[in-house]
């Protein structure tokens, strides 16, 4: 069997459940609006939001850019702080005793309540927005990457000092490397966050976005409009999470080999 | 660490070796050791016994309480492999060398010209996850041997092998030192493999580690199937069994 056919035939059997079940959904919530003959500005159903959707193609994508941008530099700004502050701490006991329980405890401060006030301090433009991105992505990185470079084997660094190996290099040759794995697991996580912390940062105040959108077609009680934008926020979510993915791959590719060949995916 | 007299590469002279804890635990205590330069030492003694301590403090790693362990320049290789997953094989070959600061270029060149002898040619560009366990010990003693060093200490490199890849690999290890001549101090618990590969059988006691014995081992190499069979082979089994049995153990 050729290489591409067996591509789309794992394809097939990892995602179509998802989409099946996903399409029964759709349906069944179609039947039952209709049957109950219920109000479109309480439940549209999806032939209605279709139609909405038709109706805002062209204004939809500048807003989609908007919020895609946001949450993308956002969501590298994380990585890149992320990643830094968990070498400072990996590398600083005290340093990691003292920041460690102010990293929870800043995690815990309600997003709705940080996001007006960053607003109101930054303004109307790009940057608040980016800053509550960066804010919610940036934990998990922090915490993921810090655990992986502790978790570095003692042996291997033993080792590597045994061969003359000073501080740097064993740094860049082992507990880099060996944190590589975390990391992203910790991206993925806050990828998967990104793009809900740029609309919600455009709800308070924006002049284009996807939060913005929002806003303007709940005060119009358009709400199937609103189902629209849910379902973009969805498929942004969804697009951001498999390019971290995919990012991961092409980083690690020792990952997905197994003795005698390709190891299959889960 | 080069400042070896004449005629030693390894010079161990009352060496004791207390971690600290509650209660400390004497790892070694008063061991006493010559290694040769081109001389095969194997220490052989019980699981526990601070063989490996003494690996340790030789690769410089830990630090003797009392006396002192000498080494020409040593390549340690530790019990596990220790592959480092993100590299592909030639990548992991070159570790030490790289870190002992032979130019990379150089060492992959030196890597290369050697993959054949250690069983991985065609294997260069696979990852360590790929390997069968043969192979990645293989890989982990091809690391040691590239690294610019005279001696090598190899803690039970085959330890985690099956018996039958472990007498294989005995035999192709007596090969390649016949062609890459070496100091090696092997630690093992295997008294086949100690008689198989050793010029020289230092044997430990039971913690705290002490040499009780010291037996050379004039069998002419290779050391083959029949070699393992003869009857001097099995006197020197018979011997190295009693001193590891202990003179003070009562029964």
């Amino acid at each position: 069997m050729s290489r591409a056919l067996l591509l789309l035939r794992r394809a097939a059997r990892d995602y179509a459940p998802a989409a099946l079940l996903l399409v029964a959904l759709v349906v069944v919530w179609e039947v039952v609006v209709r049957a109950l003959d219920v109000a479109p500005y309480l439940v549209p159903a999806p032939s209605r939001i279709a139609r909405a959707f038709m109706e805002v193609r062209g204004t939809l994508p500048g807003h989609l850019r908007t919020t895609t941008s946001e949450a993308a530099v956002g969501l590298a700004l994380s990585a890149i702080l992320g990643a830094a502050c968990a070498a400072l701490l990996a590398w600083s006991t005290p340093l990691r005793r003292a920041v460690y329980p102010l990293l929870v405890i800043s995690q815990n401060v309600p997003l709705v309540v940080i996001a007006p006030l960053v607003v109101v301090w930054f303004g109307f433009g790009m940057l608040p927005k980016v800053l509550v991105v960066t804010l919610m992505g940036f934990f998990p990185i922090v915490v993921a990457t810090t655990d992986g470079l502790l978790r570095a084997d003692r042996e291997l660094i033993e080792l590597a000092r045994s061969y003359g190996a000073g501080r740097w290099q064993v740094l860049r040759g082992v507990l880099v490397p060996s944190a590589v794995p975390s990391f992203f697991a910790g991206l993925q996580i806050s990828a998967a966050y990104a793009v809900l912390g740029a609309v919600i940062a455009e709800w308070v105040g924006a002049s284009s976005g996807l939060g913005l959108f929002i806003t303007r077609s709940q005060t119009a009680f358009r709400v199937d409009r609103v189902f629209v934008a849910v379902a973009v926020i969805a498929a942004l979510s969804i697009a951001s999470f498999a390019a971290v993915h995919l990012a991961a791959r092409l980083a690690m590719p020792w990952q997905h080999f197994v003795r005698g060949g390709v190891q299959e995916e889960v | 660490m080069s400042s070896m007299p004449d005629g030693r590469a390894i010079e161990v002279r009352g060496l004791s070796l207390t971690y600290a804890g509650r209660p400390p635990v004497v790892a070694l205590d008063g061991v006493d050791l010559v290694v040769a330069p081109g001389e095969f030492a194997v220490l052989l003694g019980p699981s526990g016994c601070g063989k490996s301590t003494l690996l340790r403090a030789l690769a410089g790693l830990v630090r003797p309480t009392a006396g002192e362990a000498l080494a020409s320049s040593v390549a340690y290789m530790p019990q596990r492999d220790l592959l480092l997953p993100w590299r592909r094989v030639l990548g992991n070959a070159t570790f030490a060398a790289e870190l002992a600061g032979v130019p990379p270029a150089e060492a992959r060149g030196r890597a290369r010209a050697l993959l054949g002898r250690f069983g991985l040619e065609g294997f260069e560009r696979a990852w360590p996850a790929q390997l069968s366990g043969g192979m990645r010990q293989r890989l982990a003693l091809l690391r040691t041997f590239l690294a610019p060093r005279d001696t090598l200490l190899l803690d039970e490199p085959f330890g985690a092998l099956d018996a039958i890849t472990r007498r294989e690999m005995q035999g192709w290890l007596q090969g390649v030192l016949a062609e890459e001549s070496r100091t090696v101090l092997l630690v093992t618990h295997d008294i086949e493999e100690a008689l198989t590969l050793a010029d020289t059988v230092y044997v430990m006691s039971p913690r705290p580690g002490r040499i009780v014995d010291r037996v050379e081992v004039s069998l002419t190499r290779p050391r083959d199937a029949t070699t393992l069979t003869s009857p001097e082979f099995t006197a020197l089994k018979a011997h190295l069994l009693r001193a590891l049995e202990g003179p003070t153990r009562n029964r």
